[in-house]
């Protein structure tokens, strides 16, 4: 059990069963659906800028404790955050989930060192960062939907 | 008979413990614990008897087939064209002509929509699936209706994961091609009425396919029985290896069909003025086949054939109406599909768990099941779940292992409390 408990920590088992901005965000600037075919979770990541900085993150959809509880941690985290911090955001939440901690700053996580667990179950990789990967997407602005394969 | 019942049926003989012995992997660990392989409709293990075969067939064997007057070019010929003389008697079909080998039911399919659907569908024609298809069983279809311009029709489904005969009936009018219907819904376990579907349609003037994908494994597939015009399975499910599998068509059919892949092995002569296709079944094998894969396919059929196909039937059915009795004990889970025929497919939710969580955690038990929507993502819509859990039974599993999963399953309620 102590993997699945590393994996399934109580924040992660929190924002799944209370998902924070888990809404639609009517008359967002930019809005992306997030797959990942191979086991159905399905996504869609609104945002709202300003200039540079975000100013909200909301998202809907369905998918794993993994995803679910990643997509409501990151709109928590994000918020404030200019888009070049937040990509370095997610640039240390990969290495961390991929297990790559050597360039991770733990201080820098906060909440998001509740998926270090992570980094034991490669096949829920693409869990952690579908919304990650949503969200990108959303600020690059180009694209309204992306998959993980 | 090609169906199974809901209601026990006949005690199985079935030796177990020799069975398992059979094959090698179920005595490996998994996360240090046994493993409990409960993921069969995805694919199957494989008995000591076809890995032999095929490690004889590199050893002493090897050579290609239908080429050389040479000795081993003949022993392999021999070995290939007897698992196809095997495929054709365990499929009680009447000439070795009608056994055509492909590279698994999703090339079977797409080799009938190419070949048959190109020539004989046309603008305005039908074609009808059900709402409980693989997408092989989708996609190929919708192709072949796209670049024609011909219509998909669905059969519904009811709430058990049975469809509708009587909607079924109502479409089936003279514009109807073809049916193409799953023997056995590899995300539901429903066992469709395959033999009065086909006789409906052929009175209907329509043609018939079936994906047997989940058929062979589960039950006696006699296709003179059923009087499908078309049979596709996979070696892989069926205890062979992957990379192989059969399409079984009634000949005068096959004789009328173009080829579909151009290559070797498929022509008589050939000069650039004229090439002259070869006879029925090479007329559709191009190119050098899978060798091993025919020949442990052989060899998988003859093993269940020992086994009796009708005695390994029993024998999972039970294991089915166990597992089925265990798991509803469970608060909060819900089993999707509950037809009264049913082969051991068991499909899950449990309230409040995404299945792909609990596919981890029955993952760290040694549990290996199936979770996300079994690429069947129009059912999944219908019965308005995003994905579900699915443990699915083969010939060694046993009701300890259905225990294990019940186990498991309280384990994944303990995570999530």
């Amino acid at each position: 059990m102590s993997d699945l408990r590393e994996l399934y920590q109580q924040v992660i088992l929190d924002h799944n069963r209370n998902p924070r901005n888990f809404k639609e965000l009517p008359g967002a600037m930019r809005k992306v659906e997030g797959f990942n075919p191979l086991c159905g979770d399905h996504y869609t990541v609104f945002l709202n800028l300003d200039g540079d900085v975000i100013r909200e993150v909301t998202f809907t959809g369905s998918g794993c404790a993994i995803s679910k509880a990643s997509a409501s941690v990151m709109s928590s985290t994000v918020k404030g955050k200019s888009t070049e911090e937040a990509n370095q955001l997610f640039d240390t939440f990969h290495s961390l989930v991929t297990g790559d901690t050597s360039t991770v700053d733990a201080g820098e996580l906060g909440r998001l060192a509740a998926f270090s667990g992570v980094s034991e179950f490669p096949a829920r990789v693409k869990c952690a960062t579908l919304a990650w990967h949503t969200l990108r997407t959303a600020l690059e602005g180009e694209q309204e939907s992306i998959t993980t394969e | 008979m090609s169906v199974l019942t809901q209601t026990a049926g006949p005690a199985s003989t079935l030796d177990i413990e020799t069975v398992r012995r059979d094959f090698p992997i179920l005595r490996r660990e998994v996360r240090g614990k046994r493993l409990v392989y409960l993921d069969n409709a995805a694919t199957t293990q494989k008995p000591q008897a076809v890995i032999d075969r095929i490690v004889k067939y590199y050893a002493e064997e090897n050579s290609n087939v239908h080429r050389g007057v040479h000795y081993l070019s003949e022993v392999a010929t021999e070995a290939y064209e007897g698992a196809r003389k095997i495929v054709k008697d365990f499929l009680n079909a009447r000439d070795v002509k009608e056994i055509v080998f492909t590279r698994g039911t999703t090339e079977s399919i797409n080799l009938v929509a190419q070949s048959w659907g190109r020539r004989n569908i046309g603008a305005g024609d039908e074609v009808i699936i059900s709402a409980i298809e693989h997408h092989s069983n989708i996609v190929p279809w919708q192709m072949i209706c796209d670049e024609k311009g011909a219509r998909l029709r669905i059969i519904p489904v009811n709430d058990q994961g049975e469809l509708s005969l009587d909607e079924y009936e109502k479409m089936l009018g003279n514009r109807v091609k073809l049916v193409a219907i799953g023997h056995i819904s590899n995300a539901l376990g429903t066992v469709n009425p395959i033999r009065k579907m086909t006789e409906l349609a052929h009175a209907a003037g329509a043609v018939v396919l079936i994906d047997g994908a989940q058929g062979v494994p589960h039950g006696v597939v006699d296709v003179r029985d059923i009087d499908c015009d078309f049979y596709a399975f996979s070696g892989h499910k069926v205890y062979a290896p992957t990379g192989v599998g059969v399409l079984y068509g009634k000949q005068a059919l096959l004789q009328a069909m173009p080829p579909w892949q151009g290559g070797g092995d498929m022509i008589l002569s050939v000069s650039f003025e004229k090439t002259t296709y070869n006879s029925l079944p090479y007329k559709f094998e191009a190119g050098t086949p899978n060798i091993e894969g025919v020949i442990g396919l052989g060899e998988a059929l003859r093993y269940i054939s020992g086994l009796g196909v009708a005695n390994v039937a029993a024998w999972e059915h039970d294991l089915l109406l166990y597992a089925t009795a265990r798991l509803q004990e469970i608060e909060g889970l819900t089993i999707i599909g509950t037809a009264a025929d049913k082969a051991s497919v068991i499909s899950f939710v449990l309230e409040g768990v995404h299945p792909h969580d609990i596919g981890t955690i029955l993952d760290q038990e040694g549990i290996a099941v199936r979770t996300g929507h079994h690429c069947a993502q129009p059912l999944m819509m219908r019965f308005n779940v995003p994905a579900t859990g699915r443990a699915s039974f083969g010939l060694y599993n046993t009701r300890e292992e259905a225990d294990l999963l019940v186990e498991g399953l309280h384990k994944v309620i303990e995570v999530f409390r």
